[in-house]
């Protein structure tokens, strides 16, 4: 902090130093604590607040465990999620490494901007044209009746939906960390590891992705916490057997009521998600400091 | 000074004078650029004090003292044209902008820069951006204009035509310069005096031809120049000059502070003090390895009889008469031209 | 070329165009929707080509208004997000390496958080104090996260910045106000008008933070998130349309000035 303020000057050091302190007190971690405060305690009509029934207890996030449809919808997002990040990191991969490696600067460029055209615009619109597209009567049963693959049209809405909606969100999020890990790997060490005799896999699998690896898990990470804390998806592709723990929370919010059992719901989401970004950075042996590059 | 728990620059004291162009050369890490720090306020000294025109330094900040200092990297503003970034300390001090202006003009004028005034910084030459550099400095009317290697950035060339420039500015504003350095030649060849370093403790402070002729120690006989080194223990200390034995015989030279018989000390000789032949009353002899063409003189490389090396300067009129490669060959020096200094 | 090689390459070219299609077919025939006369948005079956969506779009005053609401959260979000990711870039960089890790941590920690878990902490926090859903809420939750984005932006380019620059007008007599209005300032512009693009265009796309924290205020998203319960018609369509054609005319435009600056750079 001497150095900040020896930079500074006192009076736009401490300017500066209010700011960052409203922003982190005041917009992020006030709100996680009230949060937390509200999930530990019981949802009470406004007489009894303060009262004898009033106290902190674990009844909240014991009745997500005992609730065996919400359990289920938990664990399922969890994997789903999971699931979404894998197939994003697959999807991306190769084009990735072809950006970063093997294409010519300016196609590098040009199909890197074409790629953020989809990001311009709203995830609810990324969302709604799948939405069209996967109709029952849409585009892609119309497609696919026509040229014979199925007989008849299929329900895409519900996990399949949800899937390819939430893979092609997030692609960005996988793509854009693994491309720059790869871009700083040297050319010269792929040619050398081909020229040692290594098959394109094994040049894979021991010089680049071992290289990319901080790239690989910052874009797991992020999938993996937009695909769990997302609504819009489930909300419009999902069916009413592929409800989604986010859809959960909502309820609780806003139809049930229960704005403390909604915000238990939401502190488990928050460590789940917490749990996660550590458990895969801790694997993967990166430091969060490389994360968001 | 102190950092952390090394200590950067043992006691170190010196006066520089009023209009001077004085140099501290050392080798990287020396201390040099940690001196010039403390001189411009970025540092302030553990122990110890820095005066200037007589005015004591302590506690004043980089802004409140009369130095400007030139950096390294210049660090020039790159998103300022060149008159504002001449014109930046006057607009530090509230002055009027056409009066910045004007001054910035005048400014360039004298660093023969004149037109370059709605320039960006990118679009010069590295000899141009140090003008604008040295031009900005001198905006502020420092006492002590402050030089923390300006020119090692840049090609030899470029940097031997800024050396002169550098001094005849120097010459012409009267603003005394301090200029770092671990370029021996550029030292020498600017400076009205020396300051040598080595490993954070001073060692000599003198005028170019001093440093040369008259080493104070062994590090300085080494930095400064090319010198061969001849190991030995002191005979005799008498009228000013001391003689050796050394594994070569009796060698005689200029006697440095602090011989006394017996101790163990060297005797330095330069390269072009000694010439072929057994002529000049002290000789040595070496077999001849091999001799480098260097344009205005040759230099032979030799190996004494201990198997310690030696360096021999041939000028280019005499290359007809050089020693033959492969055979020993006598060399002469006169007691005048090697200073005997104590081995430490 | 072995022939694993030319197989190798050959799924490589059919990858490359499985991905494009994957990634702008479903844009495509959104936008097509637009111009067939079918009420629910589709290109199956074509019923007809007709431009009466986009005066439906027109006419969609709700739609309007939920525009005019996304863009006023955005300008609060600018005004927040701005100075505040500055002074943390700042803050950041001027601290030793360990302590800068911890920070660094710390900043980053809303961008790890589910967007949903941000806007109801920031809800239940407001209502304690009394203070329900509604524009300022909304601009208050996204800016808690569209700071990171800010901050890092502002940071990367601070990194580039030679800190011998603040030395030399310290130097020259320059005050620290002066010395971040006149040096700091003018270098990191191009990375705040950067960072000021991409906050304005987070927070209109926002949905997930904004539907628990918007009261009785429908933003863009939220409205058309809605539309798809209450009557989706192709007018949505017509807006998605125009949406596309400004990224993609901006997009063209921001290649072309880059290749002229790179070949002007290069000459």
């Amino acid at each position: 902090m001497s150095e900040f303020y020896g930079r500074f000057g006192t009076g736009l050091g401490t300017l500066f130093a209010a700011l960052v302190a409203v922003w982190l007190a005041g917009m992020v971690l006030a709100p996680n604590i009230m949060m937390v405060d509200y999930a530990l305690r019981p949802n009470l009509p406004p007489a009894d607040l303060g009262g004898p029934r009033d106290v902190y207890s674990l009844d909240n996030i014991l009745y997500l465990a005992n609730e065996s449809v919400h359990r289920s919808i938990f664990f399922k997002t969890v994997w789903a999620s999971a699931l979404v990040a894998f197939l994003t990191l697959v999807v991306c991969y190769p084009l990735a490494y072809w950006l970063a490696q093997t294409a010519a600067p300016n196609r590098t460029a040009v199909v890197l901007l074409a790629l953020t055209i989809p990001f311009w615009i709203n995830e609810v619109l990324r969302t709604l044209a799948w939405y069209i597209l996967l109709a029952f009567r849409g585009p892609l049963n119309a497609l696919l009746l026509s040229l014979g693959i199925i007989d008849e049209p299929v329900r895409w809405y519900g996990n399949a939906g949800v899937l390819a909606g939430m893979v092609y969100a997030y692609i960005l999020f996988m793509l854009f960390p693994i491309y720059s890990a790869i871009e700083s790997l040297e050319k010269s060490q792929i040619e050398a590891a081909r020229d040692l005799g290594a098959s394109v896999w094994r040049t894979h699998w021991r010089v680049v992705i071992p290289h990319a690896k901080a790239g690989i898990a910052t874009g797991c990470v992020f999938t993996f916490m937009l695909a769990a804390g997302s609504y819009v998806a489930p909300a419009l592709l999902g069916a009413p057997g592929s409800r989604w723990f986010t859809e959960i929370i909502y309820n609780w919010f806003f139809e049930g009521g229960d704005w403390n059992r909604g915000a238990a719901y939401a502190l488990v989401l928050l460590v789940l998600c917490m749990a996660v970004v550590l458990a895969t950075l801790r694997i993967a042996r990166v430091n969060l400091t490389d994360v968001a590059k | 000074m102190r950092f952390g728990r090394t200590q950067a620059v043992h006691e170190v004291s010196f006066t520089v004078e009023a209009g001077e162009f004085f140099s501290i050369l050392g080798p990287s890490g020396c201390g040099k650029t940690t001196i010039l720090r403390m001189v411009a306020g970025f540092l302030q000294p553990t122990e110890g004090k820095i005066l200037i025109g007589g005015r004591d330094m302590r506690g004043l900040g980089p802004d409140q003292r009369p130095t400007a200092m030139i950096f390294q990297s210049l660090a020039l503003f790159p998103l300022m044209p060149v008159w504002e970034n001449i014109a930046f300390g006057l607009e530090a001090r509230g002055v009027e902008k056409s009066v910045r202006r004007a001054r910035a003009e005048e400014l360039l004028r004298l660093v023969a820069l004149e037109g370059f005034g709605e320039r960006m910084p990118g679009e010069l030459s590295g000899g141009q951006r140090q003008r604008v550099a040295i031009a900005r400095a001198l905006a502020v009317e420092p006492q002590v204009l402050l030089l923390d290697e300006p020119l090692s950035a840049l090609d030899l060339k470029l940097r031997q035509h800024l050396r002169s420039e550098l001094r005849e500015l120097q010459k012409r504003t009267g603003v005394t310069f301090i200029y770092i350095t671990h370029d021996q030649s550029e030292a020498l060849a600017m400076s009205d005096r020396v300051a040598v370093m080595s490993a954070g403790i001073l060692q000599q402070v003198g005028a170019p031809r001093e440093l040369y002729d008259n080493p104070a120690t062994p590090f300085v006989a080494g930095f400064v120049g090319e010198t061969n080194a001849i190991g030995g223990k002191v005979a005799s200390v008498e009228g000013g000059f001391a003689t050796l034995d050394s594994p070569h015989g009796p060698l005689r030279g200029r006697a440095s502070n602090g011989l006394s018989a017996g101790a163990p000390a060297k005797l330095y000789v330069r390269p072009e003090a000694l010439a072929y032949g057994a002529e000049g009353g002290h000789t040595i002899a070496a077999t001849i390895d091999r001799i480098d063409f260097e344009g205005a003189f040759a230099l032979a490389y030799g190996t004494l009889e201990d198997g310690n090396s030696l360096i021999v300067s041939i000028p280019n009129t005499k290359l007809g008469s050089a020693p033959p490669i492969g055979e020993r060959a006598s060399f002469s020096f006169r007691a005048e031209n090697a200073v005997v200094l104590a081995d430490v | 070329m072995s022939a694993a090689d030319r197989i190798l390459k050959g799924l490589f070219g059919f990858y490359l165009a499985a991905f494009f299609i994957y990634l702008f077919a479903p844009l495509a025939i959104m936008a097509a929707a637009t111009f067939n006369t079918s009420r629910f948005p589709t290109v199956t079956p074509w019923q007809g080509t007709t431009l009466e969506w986009f005066n439906a779009l027109a006419a969609d005053t709700g739609m309007w208004q939920a525009l005019w609401t996304s863009l006023v959260v955005a300008l609060f979000v600018l005004v927040v997000a701005l100075p505040i990711g500055t002074a943390a870039a700042l803050l950041l960089t001027s601290l030793n390496a360990r302590a800068r890790s911890v920070m660094y941590a710390v900043m980053v920690s809303p961008l790890l958080t589910p967007g949903v878990v941000i806007g109801i902490a920031t809800l239940v926090l407001w209502r304690q104090l009394g203070v329900g859903g509604g524009t300022f809420l909304i601009v208050l939750a996204q800016s808690s996260f569209i700071i990171c984005y800010v901050m890092l932006m502002v940071a990367a380019r601070l990194q580039r910045f030679d800190r011998t620059q603040e030395e030399a007008a310290l130097g020259l007599g320059a005050s620290k106000f002066m010395i971040f209005r006149r040096v700091i300032l003018p270098f990191l512009k191009p990375s705040l008008i950067a960072a000021g693009f991409l906050a304005a265009l987070q927070s209109i796309e926002n949905y997930n933070t904004t539907l628990f924290v918007r009261g009785f205020d429908t933003p863009l998203t939220v409205y058309i998130a809605t539309k798809v319960r209450t009557g989706l018609t192709p007018a949505v369509n017509a807006l998605a349309l125009i949406m596309i054609a400004v990224t993609i005319v901006g997009a063209v435009a921001y290649e072309v000035a880059r290749r002229r600056s790179r070949s002007a750079r290069l000459s």
